[in-house]
């Protein structure tokens, strides 16, 4: 597809169900390619649900039904597109650091292997890359066939990233990134994130606003469902227009 | 509810709202003391400036604390911003208060209230000026902040007749000179006042709306 708008993800009119609770209620968002968008609300605001729509997780969860559609590139991902295909390009990072108990080159060699990449200097590459990439290749390149799970926590959350990275995918997902970190650690992986957006788009759930105010370049605030306030981070944190979005960035909420 | 941060953003507004009327009682001292020459008023106006200082040392530290300890955002950013900005003015405002008790302290020996000129009127102004400034910020009140800053060309006028009588006078009666310069640097610190008071305006009008002089600058 020829598509050169900006627009990575267009969301019209989106409506999420888990059995009868709605959990997403006529969501309207554009997502533009090569920005961060971070994702904040209260817990239950419908933030995580929605980013989980991204790459198509909440299939897996039953009794989800889903309304309006989701274009990405211009395509719509939940009629005209596969799944496991929608997961290559759109790759997620967990809350809490997932390495499989294997080794670091094993863990971001796992997912180009399924695709069908064996010659090692190919994964040796790809696997120095995605190190590289997500800033951790100086710390590890000596340790490479040791057990991931002996790593700190900062390390194992960028050996993540550099395993979604591996894949080559267009967009990162990330629920709550560093909400499992030490400050230092946190700041390494907002650097990242940082330096990520030039190759990817990048929508991260938050709990954390400054996290929001000093990475992301859009932010939506997420209550009872509804989006109900996108925009740029700078403005939405100094000049919010919905009152509701006041009362919850300045603490007075509930 | 973030209750300690509202009671701390609620003692800033407060502080701010008290500042303010001691700005506003400096400027009435001052004048009382300069229409009716009363030394002892003038001399209590020079040493109320030492209260206003330090008031602006407080609500200084309260406002960098407030951003160390809870990094406000949207309404409470602007507010603690706003006030940064304004204490400066207000503490200037003190300042002018009492050169203006400084001057009329030299020359209360003269006949100085035979050459007031608009002095009386521009006073009145600038006094106006503060005080609706001040209520702006206390109701939020973006149309008489929007007032104030119209307002000012009340004060100018009145500054450029002043200027024109007491030239006038110095040119006819050399031996006036020194009171009429005296009465002309009082009239310039009225001004200057007026304008201190427009600058508060402005960032009333910024904190309920983000724009200052027009420009969102958030």
């Amino acid at each position: 597809m020829g598509d050169t708008s900006n627009i990575k993800f267009k969301i019209q009119d989106l409506n999420l169900f888990y059995n009868s609770f709605q959990a997403l209620k006529s969501v309207n968002i554009e997502i533009e390619k090569n920005e961060i968008t971070s994702l904040i609300g209260p817990s239950g605001c419908g933030k995580s649900t929605f980013l989980k729509t991204l790459n198509r997780m909440n299939d897996l969860v039953e009794g989800t039904k889903v309304e309006g559609s989701i274009l990405m590139d211009g395509i719509d991902l939940y009629r005209e597109m596969d799944a496991i295909l929608l997961r290559r390009r759109v790759g997620m990072v967990f809350q809490q650091p997932n390495p499989f108990p294997k080794s670091v080159y094993d863990n971001v060699a796992y997912g180009p292997r399924i695709q069908g990449i064996k010659k090692k200097i190919e994964l040796d590459d790809i696997v120095e890359r995605s190190l590289k990439q997500a800033a951790i290749w100086d710390e590890l390149k000596d340790r490479l066939y040791k057990s991931a799970l002996g790593l700190s926590g900062g390390q194992q959350q960028r050996l993540c990233i550099a395993r979604t990275l591996a894949v080559k995918p267009e967009v990162i997902l990330m629920d709550e990134p560093t909400s499992a970190l030490d400050p230092i650690s946190t700041t390494k992986i907002e650097d990242l994130i940082i330096k990520l957006k030039e190759h990817y788009t990048i929508i991260i759930v938050t709990h954390n606003m400054q996290q929001a105010a000093r990475v992301s370049d859009k932010t939506a605030f997420f209550l009872l469902g509804e989006a109900v306030e996108f925009g740029v981070t700078k403005e939405l944190f100094s000049m919010p227009r919905d009152k509701r979005t006041e009362d919850y960035i300045t603490g007075r909420f509930g | 509810m973030r209750e300690t941060f509202i009671h701390e953003i609620e003692d800033l507004n407060d502080d701010l709202i008290m500042m303010g009327s001691m700005i506003e009682s400096a400027i009435s001292k001052a004048v009382e003391a300069l229409t009716n020459k009363d030394v002892d008023l003038a001399q209590e106006a020079i040493e109320f400036d030492n209260q206003i200082d330090n008031k602006e040392k407080e609500i200084e530290s309260r406002c960098i604390a407030l951003l160390v300890q809870q990094q406000p955002v949207a309404s409470d950013l602007r507010l603690v911003t706003a006030a940064i900005k304004m204490i400066t003015d207000m503490e200037r405002i003190g300042d002018h208060a009492a050169d203006i008790s400084e001057i009329m302290l030299i020359i209360a020996d003269s006949d100085y209230t035979s050459h007031m000129s608009k002095i009386p009127e521009i006073a009145k102004a600038t006094i106006k000026m503060l005080n609706d400034s001040v209520n702006a910020f206390v109701s939020r009140d973006r149309k008489l902040a929007k007032s104030v800053q119209k307002y000012d060309d009340v004060v100018d006028e009145l500054f450029v007749d002043i200027k024109a009588e007491l030239t006038e006078l110095i040119r006819s009666d050399l031996e006036e000179s020194n009171q009429a310069v005296d009465m002309i640097m009082i009239a310039k610190y009225f001004e200057r006042i007026g304008d201190h008071a427009v600058n508060i305006a402005e960032w009333v009008e910024f904190s309920q709306t983000g724009m200052y002089k027009g420009t969102n600058i958030m």
